[in-house]
């Protein structure tokens, strides 16, 4: 009944199956083994004077970062501030408005600005903000420069998920004599707001961990920084100055930096999922 | 015929054409449509018949390669002139959809009430009034009376488009077009929607696009056939169905091409 060969090709078939899940299987195993990691090495470290407390001279035990958690939310809320309204409104433009030759041009150009090493926006706004003393090392250089980052990654996911909303919905409120601007605030954002909010927060967890550009800009920051005008203490600077330091106890907060930044990654990313979750049920 | 009818007409079409780049898609079309009665606009697809519609309310502008020539006056006012912004035309010519498409973030009333609020209507009697008004001209309020603050998605199909309707008649509209309204829906909700357009007609001018020649039939005064972006024949329902003028006219309504 079967042809000669069906075995063969049954095996083919296993086998192709047998490999693609095999790298399946591969993706995701680094973020098993740096999670497995991490917590190993890091979890011991982390306690209430972690979280509280400054970091200590060298040579004292104990101290926390304090600071560069604190100094990681401040960033993160100036990048907001200057990468979110840009990014949505530029975002706005593209989907609804614009020539189309005018948008591809723009679209271009936000996805190389995409593709920039993060080095190069530092020394960017290095050359911008801190070598002309505006202000210089500072923790509004820092929040600039994610800022900035940030911008073609708002723009491009607010772009394409107003783009998912149904042209029917756009029709509909324009045919009510709704003026077009009332339309696209009213009906297409809101309509896409959990989207846009998706994208906001990818953006922000992709720039959160952003190291080198703030050694340009924010400089890091062994107390507070009392000013923006001041350099100011970052998790990711603070894990490399602690991990290239001879001192065990520094790389042993090092571990819990990284853990703490990583926990702070993963809930964003887990937010977004139940964002996202609620998204498609709604649409069904 | 003509002229008794010019002087009770809400739209008065005058050597209309409509161009998308460099294609015609409705050619050179004159006609009167009358007030307070439903006229239906028959033909094959492709025919011009909804880019027509759509230049009643300047809809068909949402394209940036549209042009039109010629002109269209609503009850005497040029909606064309200069001056006249298509905000203000789609505020007096309302528009249901082929596809019902309530605003899913909104709640039922939310969605009856949208042309009013996001117009700065703000008073809550006016929209609560406004919004039992429409959903009774609607034939919707009995069905949805206890739960106007449901989300809109969580209607059947027939009463969405008929939750649309409602939307278009809140903000009082002159005259109501609808683009194949209830070619999505099953044949009791179609129906229903059919004993509506009967109904809105005493207060409304209604221009309906239909691919459904029975419902042309049974819900119009009067049709206009087009064909391949001209008029080829318009008069008064039972005539384009009993004894066209046209011969394809005839062909079309008896079902021999389309």
């Amino acid at each position: 009944m079967t042809a000669p060969n069906h075995n063969w090709r049954q095996f083919k078939d296993v086998l192709m199956r047998v490999i693609t899940f095999a790298c399946a299987i591969l993706v995701v195993t680094p973020l098993v083994l740096v999670f497995y990691h991490l917590l190993k090495e890091g979890f011991t470290s982390i306690n209430w004077a972690f979280f509280t407390q400054l970091p200590k001279p060298v040579g004292e035990i104990g101290g926390g970062m304090a600071n560069a958690i604190a100094g990681t939310f401040i960033l993160l809320g100036e990048a907001a501030l200057i990468g979110v309204p840009i990014g949505v409104l530029g975002g706005v433009y593209l989907s609804e408005y614009g020539g189309s030759k005018l948008n591809w041009w723009i679209r271009f150009a936000a996805d190389i600005l995409n593709g920039v090493p993060s080095i190069t926006w530092g020394i960017v706004v290095y050359g911008l903000l801190v070598a002309p003393h505006l202000p210089g090392f500072s923790a509004l250089a820092g929040g600039v420069v994610l800022g900035l980052m940030m911008i073609p990654l708002v723009m491009r996911t607010t772009e394409e998920v107003l783009q998912l909303v149904p042209a029917g919905y756009r029709e509909a409120s324009l045919a009510l004599g709704i003026a077009k601007w009332r339309t696209i605030v009213q009906i297409v954002i809101r309509t896409a707001l959990k989207g846009i909010v998706t994208g906001v927060l990818l953006a922000l967890a992709r720039v959160a961990g952003e190291t080198a550009p703030l050694m340009f800009t924010a400089f890091g920051n062994l107390g507070w920084a009392r000013k923006l005008t001041e350099p100011i203490a970052a998790l990711p600077l603070q894990i490399f100055e602690y991990a290239k330091s001879p001192y065990d106890d520094w790389r042993r907060q090092a571990w819990a930096g990284a853990l703490v930044l990583l926990l702070l990654v993963l809930a964003i990313n887990i937010g977004v999922r139940f964002l996202t979750r609620d998204r498609f049920k709604a649409k069904i | 015929m003509a002229d008794n009818q010019n002087n009770s007409a809400a739209l008065t079409v005058k050597n209309l054409s409509v161009y998308f780049g460099k294609n015609e898609a409705v050619k050179n079309v004159s006609l009167d449509i009358a007030a307070r009665a439903v006229t239906a606009i028959i033909g094959p697809s492709g025919c011009g018949k909804s880019t027509f519609l759509r230049a009643i309310n300047r809809m068909h502008e949402l394209n940036p390669d549209a042009r039109m020539e010629g002109e269209i006056k609503l009850f005497g006012d040029d909606i064309y002139s200069k001056n006249v912004q298509p905000v203000v035309v789609r505020r007096r010519v309302g528009m249901v959809f082929q596809k019902s498409n309530p605003f899913p973030t909104m709640s039922i009333n939310e969605n009856v009430t949208v042309g009013l609020r996001l117009n700065g209507i703000r008073d809550k009697k006016i929209l609560s009034e406004r919004t039992e008004q429409s959903l009774r001209m609607a034939a919707l309020w009995d069905e949805v009376k206890d739960r106007l603050s449901a989300p809109a998605i969580s209607l059947s199909g027939g009463q969405q488009q008929r939750l649309c309707i409602a939307r278009a008649l809140a903000v009082q509209p002159e005259v109501l077009l609808m683009d194949e309204p209830a070619s999505a829906l099953d044949p009791l909700a179609t129906s229903k929607i059919e004993d509506l357009i009967l109904t809105l007609k005493k207060d409304y001018t209604i221009v309906i696009v239909t691919h459904n020649m029975q419902q042309a039939a049974r819900a119009s005064d009067f049709t206009a056939f087009f064909y391949m972006g001209e008029l080829v024949e318009f008069g008064p329902t039972t005539k384009i169905f009993t004894s066209p003028a046209n011969k394809r006219t005839e062909d079309y309504v008896t079902g021999r091409f389309g």
